[in-house]
């Protein structure tokens, strides 16, 4: 491919930012998105006039806690003036927005994109848990089951991407022998990250021993298998990268994207239930780079469930198809010391349920060398890996220091 | 099944495509749609067959029969429902191993369930007042075990 047909490339991240991050907040969640919006576009070292480009997932809709702001929300409260501005849930994954955002700024239409994620589920659902936002759960009444894909999960009670995550899981450890013991590893990693990371939700030390003490949600994940909720919020400035020359930090380059999704757009219907869309977005990444998976420094891979990270890793040829298990089985290859520092900041098993923007937050921070405590050992890394989503809907990119 | 071991469900809508596929089990049938053209079998309903495009589908009653594709037991409760643990399962059937099923397995002890094992089709009645419905579970099958 012709590498003047990547355009990614011409688009870099600017700026990052976070809001305060805890399991519950208890306050207005565009309120948290804001003070990541200004967190970022002052590290990008630019003006709130300077940005005339917005995009978000998922905009507003969904559960309760499940978006914190729509684009319309913040547009209106930082009086932006804006060229290009999109927002939605139908795209590779949560860095699709992100991606977008790149493709906007490469085509000419913006020059300084805001992109943001925001949560609030943990405060949205309290005490009772996922329950109190799920449908027929806790709370929140309905009688018939909605058309769409969830007519075909909430009849059989399966109401949750637990459930239906799991029995991918199940379908790999029948393919492949992969054991609870080396999912563990994802969440035993995730931890010992966190506990380096001050906005992680939890940072004690977690042992196999506690990991197989956890109660079982649906098997074979356990409670450590499955994401903290939480509030809080992440933003990214994107920019054109000729003009981010003079901006605070030096650019971090997109060196290439991954949006493909060929199976089916559905968690039961896909082609192959021993992989995802991870496949097909990770094989797209690749055709649209002469840098491999063995170039690769460190990697912040979506943990919403741990085997999604499993997924992650197969589907972007980081480890072979079916040896994800046996990878990270001792979890000296991905720890902050390894040959493939994984989930850095705790990734959302251990740090937060920020929804997708997380690792690619975590990825600049690494590439900068900001990560402090958590910097992983190899120095000056060049090339990383952020990774959002799984089963249908996909999105990963590659990046690079100039 | 008797009416006091059917557990709450939350059931689905009566008014779309899928109509025929939660109410044909008051004649203790499993149907999907049906080209009958090139013959694919489509689930879920859609308009048009995928695969060559006709508009000439209908359901079709198919044998009932099934493999676990995969299935997790599930010990959270995230809503009403069975028991727990109640297990899901992905099924393929038997006439087209592409189509795939979400469903419960009953009838069986969740630590005896494993991938490939043949299942039937049974139904569990729900009356109700917008529509009865007949949601399609799966049992072993004693005939092929």
């Amino acid at each position: 491919m012709d590498a003047n047909e990547i355009i990614e490339r011409r688009a870099c991240i600017s700026g990052i930012g976070q809001s305060d991050i805890a399991r519950r907040l208890n306050r207005d969640p565009l309120e948290l998105t804001l003070d990541a919006c200004l967190a970022a576009i002052d590290d990008a070292g630019l003006k709130v006039e300077d940005i005339d480009g917005l995009s978000t997932y998922p905009g507003l809709g969904g559960p309760v806690g499940f978006s914190g702001a729509g684009a319309v929300s913040v547009h209106d409260a930082l009086r932006l003036e804006l060229d290009w501005y999109d927002s939605g849930i139908e795209t590779s994954g949560q860095l699709g927005s992100v991606i977008k955002a790149c493709l906007a700024v490469a085509a000419g239409l913006a020059s300084h994109v805001l992109c943001f994620r925001s949560v609030w589920e943990g405060s949205a659902q309290g005490e009772k848990g996922r329950s109190a936002v799920m449908p027929g759960g806790d709370g929140r009444g309905a009688s018939r089951a909605p058309s769409g894909f969830m007519e075909w999960t909430l009849p059989f009670s399966a109401p949750s991407a637990a459930i239906w995550v799991s029995m991918f899981a199940k379908r790999h450890f029948h393919l492949y022998g992969t054991t609870r013991e080396q999912l563990a590893q994802i969440a035993i990693n995730a931890r010992a990250n966190a506990a380096h990371n001050p906005k992680a939700i939890y940072t004690e030390p977690m042992t196999l021993d506690d990991y197989f003490a956890a109660r079982m949600i649906s098997e074979p994940f356990c409670l450590f298998d499955c994401d903290v909720p939480c509030d809080g919020a992440t933003a990214f400035v994107i920019s054109r990268i000729e003009r981010a020359a003079d901006l605070r930090h030096p650019p971090i380059r997109v060196e290439a994207v991954g949006t493909a999704l060929h199976g089916r757009p559905s968690w039961d219907q896909f082609d192959d239930l021993s992989t995802m869309g991870t496949r097909d977005a990770g094989a797209h990444l690749w055709r649209r780079t002469d840098l491999k998976p063995s170039d690769v420094d460190l990697a912040e891979l979506y943990d919403g469930f741990s085997f999604l990270t499993l997924s992650w890793l197969e589907g972007l040829g980081l480890c072979p198809v079916g040896e994800s298990g046996p990878f990270v089985e001792d979890g000296k290859r991905i720890a902050r010391d390894g040959v493939l520092p994984l989930n850095t900041n705790g990734g959302q098993l251990s740090g937060g349920r920020l929804h997708g923007y997380g690792y690619l937050h975590e990825a600049v921070v690494q590439l900068r060398g900001d990560g402090g405590a958590r910097q992983i050992a190899k120095s000056n890394p060049q090339v990383a890996i952020a990774a959002a989503g799984g089963g249908n809907t996909c999105g990963c990119m590659l990046l690079t220091r100039e | 099944m008797s009416r006091a071991e059917v557990p709450f469900r939350l059931l689905p809508e009566l008014g779309g495509s899928s109509h025929f596929f939660w109410t044909s089990g008051e004649r203790g049938e499993l149907m999907f749609l049906h080209c009958q053209d090139c013959g694919c079998w489509i689930h879920p309903p859609q308009p048009i067959c995928p695969r060559d495009h006709s508009k000439n589908l209908k359901p079709d009653v198919v044998s009932g029969r099934a493999l676990v594709h995969t299935f997790t037991i599930n010990h959270q409760p995230w809503m009403p429902g069975p028991e727990l643990p109640y297990v899901v399962a992905i099924v393929t059937i038997e006439e087209d191993p592409s189509v795939r099923l979400m469903t419960n397995l009953v009838n069986v002890e969740p630590g005896d369930v494993e991938i490939g094992m043949p299942v039937r089709a049974v139904f569990e009645y729900h009356a109700d007042e917008d529509g009865d419905v007949w949601i399609p579970l799966f049992e072993p099958d004693p005939e092929r075990s």
